[in-house]
Order: C-alpha cells, then structure tokens, then sequence
C-alpha cells in the first residue's frame, strides 16, 4: 500500500485490490486505508458509493448475475429474475440465509446475442428459460457439492 | 495439414466453445497428432455459436455453426479426417455457400478485418495481416502534422455515437503545447445492448493499440490509457497480453522503431459507473474521483487528464486508425455517403433471427442490416422498431426501416447512430415499456451533478410508470415532452441532454400506445403487467396439467382432463402458462 502515498488516481485500482480480498469494503478497512494514504473517509466512500462495483456489505460465496440488458429485457430477463430468486429463495439483490448465493442485477454482460444471459461468477450462460435457468442453478449446486 | 480454430471470445465461451475446443482436441491428440486446434475471437456469427472453422490444405475455409460435442465429433470423423466437409451443417465456406452466407456476404470488414481470423493472443498472426504496417508507415515516412492531414483526408467521425471528426479532434489536441500530453481510449462500452468494443478487444487487442500509438505520434502524447469496463475480464486479458508482446517487439516503450518516439500504455478498470463512458467524467475516474463531469470549456484537448491536453477515442475509432494510415485515406472514403466515410460496426440483438456483430459500409439501410443480414425477426411476427443508440437513441418504427445509416439521417429521425447497438423489437414489445425501462437505466446512472439530469429524469419516470400501471392521466405526454425539452437543453452531458430520446421517439411513432394506456388503461401489446390478467377458456382447456406444472407459484388450480382455473391472488402474471400452453387456452383478458 505504500506504493500507492499521495497518488490519489491509485485509490480506485486500491479499493479493487481490497474487494478482491475481502470480497467487499469492510468499514475498518476504509478507515485504516485512509490512516495509510492520508484520504479522507468521506472521499473514499464518496468514491465507494458512486461505483457500483463497490460493495459495503458483505455477499455470498457465489454470486449470480443477472443481465438485464436491452435484448434480455425484451426477451425476457424479468421471467429469468424471477425463477432464479425463487430457486435460490431470496430476492434480487439479496443472499441466501446461508450465504451460498447472493443475486444482482446488472445493466448489460455484452452477450446480446445469447439473451437472456446470467453469470455465475466467472461462468455465463445464455438462452435461457424459467426451466433451464433454475436446471442452470441446480447444476451448478450439485457441482459445487460435488467439489467440497 | 488442417488448420482448426474455434471462436472464442465471451459468447463463444457462453454457448459452451472450451468444451468443443476440449473435445476436438483430445481427437486430434489420438488421431492426427500435431493438429493443434486454435482459438480466434468473436467472428460475429454470435447467432450461431459456438463456432469451428477449417481450414484445409489448400486454403478452403469452412466455417461450422452450433457446434457442441456431438456435432464436433461429426466434423472430425467426415471432414478432418475423411477430408470432406459436412455440407449440411456448413455455416459459410469460402467459395460462398452454406446456410448462413447472407449473413457475411453483405458486410464490409475493414475494422473486423482480423476479428474471428486470428488467434487474438498471438502478435505475429496479427503481423501477418497487416498490424503495425501503419505505424511503421507513420513513424517512418510521415511527420505528427501528415498523419493528422491523412486522418482528416479519411473523413473519419467518432465512432463512439456523437461523430465529432477525429482528425479535427487530434489537431485541436495537437495544437496546445505541454511538458505532458494523453490519449486516452474510451473502452467504458456501458449501452446495454452493445458490445462491439468488446468483440474488437477480445479479437484484435492489437489494432486498438496501434491506433493509439500512431494517436500519441500525431498529437504528441507519451502516454496512452485504455479505460475499460470491469464487466469485460477476457477482453481485459487479452490487452495486457497485447499490451506486453507489443512492448517486447518494440512497438511500446522507448524510441519506438528508431523514431525517437516514445509511448507507454496503461489499462485502467473502471468500476462500474455509466457516465464514464462520457469523456470528462472518465478523465475524472482516471485521477480517482467518482466520475462526474465536468463543465466545459475547458475541453479535454486543453485541460483533460491532470489538467493536461488529453485527446479521448472510443475503441472502433482507434481500431480504425491503423488500417487508414497503411491503406491511405483513400481507400477508407470509397465507403460511406457523401455525409460520412468508412463502415460501423453494428451489434445486432433483440428479436432478430441472426444476431451478432455486423461491420456495414455507412449508406446501407436498416431495412438491409436487419432483414437482408440479420434475417427478419426471430419468431417471423412483424418487425415494429429498431432501437439504435441504446439510452440515448431512439426506436425507428417500422415504415422508417428504409432510413440510410449515416449520422444526419438517423438523427433525423430522432434517434443517433450511437455507439452501435442495434435491438430488433417484433409486435409484441409494448413502446411504453421500452421507453421506462431506458429512462429507468439512464435515471440510476444519472451523477447527480447537474439539476435537470438529477431530478428532471426522475420525474420523468414517475410519469412512465404510472402510465406503464394504469394510472396516467391526460397531459402526461404533454408533460413528459415538456420535462423532455428542458432536460435535452440544459442537462451538463451528453447522459443527461440524450436521455429523453427514447422517450420523444416513442411519443412521436407510437402515441396510440401511450393513449391506450392513459385512456383505455389498456397495453396493446400485453406486457405490461398492471394492466392485463391471465385466464383459461374453458372450452380450449383439455386439462393436460402442464400450465400447473409449470406455474412457479401455484396459481393454477383443477383436476387432470378438467378446464383449469388461475386463482388471480398468487398470479404474478409471468405469463409462463400462455408460453407453454399446446392448446391456446391460456388468454389475456
């Protein structure tokens, strides 16, 4: 971190690093950070908070995302949304009581083509349906039980 | 010996392509030994992949369409190792036939040249076609001023949307004199519905990087940034691999080729924020703030990145750059109107029955790229709009398909030509609908600097969704295109002054939707969920079950070979039962 004294353009390449580690933005990590850089916490969460990369709670070991980007949503990403939440029983933006799955939304994954997409994690999957998005989410539990 | 390659850029990798690449590969290893089976980027067939082209000793290329691992031990089986290519599943083979030759056979490639031909982690196939000739064109034969001439001579605009000319860009960039200088590429592609930015990153990271070096040479900047999307690893990936062969042959670095010009190139992720795709709130991300514009005068060209004369270029501008200088600026203006020169790269999405990344010479219509290339509409319903620019575009009804893509004729109509996204809607698709579900997005992505962005947007789509749930009253158009009028012309940038666009085209072709919806409370297209109910005709149901099978929260009721029933409390109207229903019997009331 030491590199990065009094160059502000590193803070946001920074808070990635720490998200990488922690998996979001601890409070006392944003206060120590700012201890070591010399930047105010104000401005490290007005930056935190304007991105929304930048989680300040803490999110599920898998996290499925769901595009809801112009052609998924005219295909119907809503549909994909709802069967997924049901699945995994917890809402858009939520995580599982235990904390296995957290589902977001985003604005668009760049694979129009394949709409409706979702990513679990580094995995994409498009074409789906009510039926093979929850198929999608079951294999993927089974696969994860199978791994432990 | 064959060559074998597989696409694989991110909707390759989706549609399952590492497994066809696995698969194919452990044949070769048992079968032909030494038959390496390669991988190229996005070949724009997005439609139909994964994707596996042949090449065969004497240079016929056949190229495979929805290739799983069935299908690829086919092809192994008939055309690697019998030797002949297995005709009915022929996508595009390059004597031109195959079922998917209309797709390509319109298309103009210059910026794709490479895209979906070469492995995109290798340099030296990038060399053997034709990367890097420009630079050494320019930094060998031609001085800063001659570049920017010939870059000016090609009529060139910004392919980022607003179509500012870029050699106008880099002399005024060139103009101001400082102990530091940048160029930045703009690589924040956030336009849901788009990703030709990152079909070019993924498939040809080297043509970005040599548009801006020749950038930096002509305006005098040492230093170069790419910004790109986090939402983007795989194209990120491949810059940095680029990034590195680039500065161990020299390109990159110091005295690149003997020049005495040196360039360096940084990525920087961005993390997530749609304004910066705008060029002064980028800038802004760049030095570590939230991304919010700034007022300009000064222009980025005087005062940008550390308050240093920066020049900013959207991906398939720079892409474009390269192939000008080695093939001349006159060969780029024989494509394009008497308007604009060159091509654009359009991703094609929505309901269209070919989808994907389609490069056009300027001048074709939309009728010809959504018809003619895309194939007309997936379910074959009638074809209602064409929604270009994302946010901040438009939808194009139906009777303006013979529009001429340039940039003053669809601005014409009220949407722009945009970055390139281009969603295809059938009849199906409620206008209404459409114009909140932009202004929702561009209303959530709104900084909140300036006051007519920050607040007008947000009244706007009140207004939407009251209309959307059956609650408009008389004179919300009215207000929608007052509030829509003002933000247009006081909003800080260009989020704000385009995001009513969707909204005014909408009103302007599809205004009965708007009354039916405010007077009738009626959706003609059946979408929006407020306004209809789902029932089941009883003399249609035979009582099969299936709607109650698949009903996700249990709101069909009645016994097997009975008319069933939707109880109206538990229906969250998905319209799940009406899709899979055999007998029609499903109606909306």
């Amino acid at each position: 971190m030491s590199d990065y004294a009094g160059d502000r353009s590193q803070l946001i390449p920074l808070l990635q690093k720490l998200q990488n580690a922690y998996g979001y933005l601890p409070q006392d990590v944003i206060s120590r950070l700012s201890e070591r850089t010399g930047i105010f916490v104000s401005q490290i969460m007005g930056v935190a908070t304007f991105y929304s990369q930048f989680r300040l709670e803490p999110v599920g070991e898998n996290v499925v995302k769901i595009c809801f980007g112009t052609a998924c949503h005219v295909i119907g990403a809503e549909n994909i949304a709802d069967a997924i939440c049901r699945e995994l029983g917890t809402t858009l933006g939520g995580t599982t009581e235990d904390r296995l799955f957290t589902v977001e939304s985003v604005a668009c994954l760049g694979c129009c083509s394949l709409a409706p997409v979702i990513m679990i994690n580094e995995e994409t999957h498009g074409r789906l349906t009510p039926d093979t998005a929850r198929a999608v989410i079951q294999d993927f539990k089974a696969r994860k039980a199978a791994a432990v | 010996m064959k060559k074998v390659i597989i696409g694989l850029g991110s909707c390759g990798i989706a549609a399952g392509g590492l497994k066809v690449k696995e698969t194919l590969q452990s044949l070769a290893d048992q079968a032909t030994p030494g038959l390496i089976v390669g991988e190229t980027g996005c070949m724009g067939m997005c439609y139909a992949e994964p994707m596996v082209e042949i090449t065969d000793e004497d240079g016929h290329r056949t190229i495979y369409g929805g290739v799983d691992e069935a299908k690829a031990r086919k092809i192994f089986e008939h055309h690697i190792i019998g030797g002949a290519p297995l005709t009915a599943s022929v996508a595009w083979d390059s004597s031109s036939a195959g079922s998917e030759k209309d797709f390509l056979s319109n298309q103009v490639r210059l910026v794709l040249e490479r895209c979906g031909a070469i492995s995109p982690e290798s340099i030296d196939d990038a060399i053997g076609m034709g990367a890097y000739e420009g630079l050494h064109k320019a930094l060998g034969d031609m001085t800063p001023a001659a570049v920017i001439e010939e870059i000016l001579d090609s009529g060139i605009k910004g392919r980022g949307g607003a179509g500012f000319p870029t050699g106008l860009k880099w002399k005024f960039a060139a103009g101001y004199d400082a102990d530091q200088k940048y160029i930045i590429c703009n690589a924040d592609e956030g336009d849901p519905g788009a990703f030709m930015d990152r079909s070019i990153l993924e498939g040809d990271p080297h043509s970005v990087i040599e548009g801006l070096i020749i950038g930096g040479y002509a305006i005098g900047a040492t230093k170069g940034y790419v910004y790109a999307r986090a939402e983007y690893p795989i194209a990120i990936r491949r810059l940095k691999i680029a990034i590195e062969q680039a500065e161990s042959r020299g390109y990159l670095g110091k005295n690149i080729l003997n020049s005495g010009f040196d360039f360096n190139l940084i990525i920087k992720e961005g993390a997530g924020a749609f304004v910066c795709g705008e060029e002064t709130a980028l800038i802004e991300s760049i030095e570590g703030n939230r991304g919010m514009p700034r007022i300009r005068p000064p222009f980025p060209a005087e005062r940008g990145l550390f308050d240093k004369p920066s020049n900013i270029n959207n991906v398939e501008t720079l892409a474009n750059i390269g192939g000008i200088i080695r093939k001349g600026a006159a060969a780029f203006a024989e494509y394009g109107t008497d308007e604009s020169n060159g091509t654009k790269v359009f991703a094609l999405a929505g309901k269209v029955k070919r989808g994907g990344l389609v490069e056009i010479p300027i001048g074709m219509t939309i009728r010809e790229v959504v018809c003619d290339i895309g194939g007309g509409t997936l379910s074959g319903k009638s074809l209602k709009a064409v929604q270009m620019g994302g946010p901040s575009g438009g939808c194009i009804p139906a009777e303006l398909l013979d529009t001429v893509i340039d940039y003053k004729s669809l601005a014409e109509t009220g949407a722009i030509m945009g970055s390139g996204g281009m969603i295809v809607m059938d009849e199906d698709n409620c206008m209404v609908d459409i114009a909140r579900y932009f202004l929702q997005f561009t209303q959530s992505e709104s900084c909140g600097k300036c006051t007519f962005c920050k607040i007008g947007t947000k009244r706007m789509l009140e207004t939407l969704e009251r209309i959307t749930q059956g609650e408009g009253v008389e004179g919300d158009v009215e207000k929608l295109e007052r509030l829509a009028h003002q933000i247009k012309n006081n909003a800080l940038c260009g989020l704000g002054q385009t995001a009513p666009n969707p909204v005014l085209t909408t009103i302007r072709y599809f205004r009965n939707e708007y009354d039916a919806h405010i007077r009738d409370k009626k959706c003609l297209t059946s979408q929006c969920k407020a306004l209809i109910r789902f029932g089941i005709a009883p003399n249609k149901c035979a009582g099969c079950t299936l709607c109650a099978k698949k009903c996700p929260v249990g709101a069909i009721l009645g016994n097997a070979k009975e008319a069933h029933s939707i109880n109206q409390d538990n229906c969250t109207k998905c319209g799940i039962c009406r899709s899979v229903c055999k007998f029609d019997a499903v109606v909306v009331e």
